[in-house]
């Protein structure tokens, strides 16, 4: 087999559609502007990372990402393809359209200073330098204020790559182990969003050491959109939520 | 199930503040530290969306993700606490005769109605719409005016989302009956924003709301 035909040739893109790309250590904090139109592909390079995401309208801020109106029009407590990420205005912000992990949570939320102090002691930037220990909490805190959002913009977040598994009397359990090493999320942007986001550990990560784990970012330019599309077809409300965002962008819903 | 809570035996003579909140009525007062706050299921199987905002910094606000994580349990009833964004006990629930609440399952609004349902129930009244309501007609505040960037995941006393290891989530009948009440202590002045949820879609108020009763005591 040459290498030409290796397993890396099937994620070939064609260098047109190839827009950026960007690795991120783990425990850093990030925020950009992903636009509708593309696809953002989260890989967990070494397997176990968390990226705890907040998303938000570009042009309408207070617009954002809401978990209990993805989880309950979708009847799922956890995300995977071909789920979509709602607005609390009824629109959808991404289409989750390939996932090579298959649980992503969204009801762990963040880490916080105190937990860190609690779980894994202190280490500070005059110590550490950039190895400094960072919680979710604050990174998020952080990367909100970049874009004039504050602490009421602190809603529940999304964990890629982390699951809580709810057992019937409602226990939460973490799974460990639930990414392996080059497992990927592929988010195609319905709407232009601010994304912040943090690899810090997950909250519930039992892992007694700090050990965050990096990512790669990578976006590229989204096929377009059919009316057969899975993320659309998966449940009428995915297709009405769909239908609200073509006419938030001034297209007709029905073309 | 945890262990009961002691608390001050309740008598009518004790009762600050009673009120009984109509159908799709948004409600807002505050609890002082050291109060005690009850809401009666009058008519039984009522959803009662709630929020919680520090009184005097209002940034500070009630967080389900950190409540549920905090617990270990995504159900809310006696012993949960009840915590603020920055991990902060708000209440502690020290009574519950209906023995299950949602924190997941959010508030319903014009906009997810047309999500959920079809486009044209947009129009049908929402708990977000009354949250709204009251949050521009309220003259309580100690600082800036909230706006809907202030409206997060939401507490709903009496209502039922259950969910599955295999992780299915659906609002699910009741479990709550005529007179069953929730009862929370305050650790902090809390301000309490209620909408009595006014959805005819979901089973979450048995497809007919009915109203409630908040009651305050020493």
């Amino acid at each position: 087999m040459t290498e030409h035909h290796s397993k890396r040739s099937l994620e070939i893109i064609p260098p047109t559609d190839f827009i950026w790309s960007e690795r991120l250590p783990g425990g850093a904090h990030w925020s950009g502007v992903i636009r509708r139109g593309t696809v953002l592909r989260l890989t967990d390079l070494e397997g176990g990372c968390n990226v705890a995401m907040l998303l938000n309208n570009l042009e309408v801020k207070n617009e954002r990402y809401n978990m209990p109106d993805t989880l309950k029009a979708q009847k799922t407590a956890f995300l995977t393809k071909p789920n979509m990420c709602f607005t609390d205005m009824g629109r959808v912000v991404c289409s989750i359209i390939e996932d090579s992990c298959g649980w992503h949570d969204t009801l762990g939320g963040l880490s916080n200073a105190s937990m860190l102090q609690k779980k894994y002691g202190e280490k500070t930037y005059q110590e550490a330098q950039d190895d400094y220990y960072k919680n979710g909490y604050d990174s998020l805190i952080n990367e909100l204020g970049k874009w004039g959002l504050n602490a009421s913009d602190m809603m529940p977040n999304i964990n890629w790559f982390s699951k809580v598994r709810v057992e019937n009397n409602g226990s939460m359990t973490f799974i460990a182990d639930n990414s392996k090493a080059g497992n990927y999320v592929d988010l195609r942007f319905e709407m232009d969003a601010i994304v912040c986001l943090s690899t810090a550990q997950h909250p519930l990560d039992p892992n007694p050491e700090y050990v965050p784990k990096p990512i790669e970012m990578r976006v590229v330019k989204a096929q377009p959109v059919k009316t057969d599309d899975a993320s659309r077809l998966y449940r009428a409300e995915n297709e009405r939520a769909y239908y609200n965002t073509k006419i938030f962008y001034g297209e007709n819903p029905d073309a | 199930m945890p262990n009961p809570i002691k608390k001050p035996r309740f008598d009518e003579s004790r009762i600050a503040y009673r009120e009984v909140v109509e159908a799709g009525t948004p409600w807002m007062h505050e609890v002082k530290a050291g109060q005690y706050f009850r809401i009666v299921d009058l008519e039984g199987n009522q959803a009662v969306d709630t929020l919680f905002y520090n009184a005097h910094n209002h940034s500070e606000r009630y967080s389900a993700t950190d409540t549920i994580r905090e617990q270990g349990n995504i159900y809310l009833t006696t012993g949960s606490v009840l915590r603020s964004n920055l991990v902060k006990p708000m209440l502690t629930i020290v009574d519950d005769t209906c023995g299950r609440h949602d924190t997941i399952g959010g508030a319903c609004s014009a906009e997810s109605n047309t999500v959920r349902y079809a486009i044209e129930k947009r129009h049908m009244h929402s708990c977000r719409d009354s949250f709204l309501t009251a949050l521009g007609e309220c003259d309580c505040y100690s600082q800036k005016a909230m706006t809907k960037s202030d409206l997060s995941s939401n507490i709903n006393f009496f209502m039922n989302v259950p969910v599955s290891p295999e992780g299915h989530l659906d609002f699910d009948d009741g479990i709550s009956a005529p007179g069953r009440y929730v009862e929370m202590l305050a650790h902090m002045d809390t301000l309490v924003l209620v909408s009595n949820c006014p959805q005819l879609n979901n089973p979450c108020n048995g497809y007919n709301p009915t109203p409630v009763e908040m009651v305050i005591w020493e």
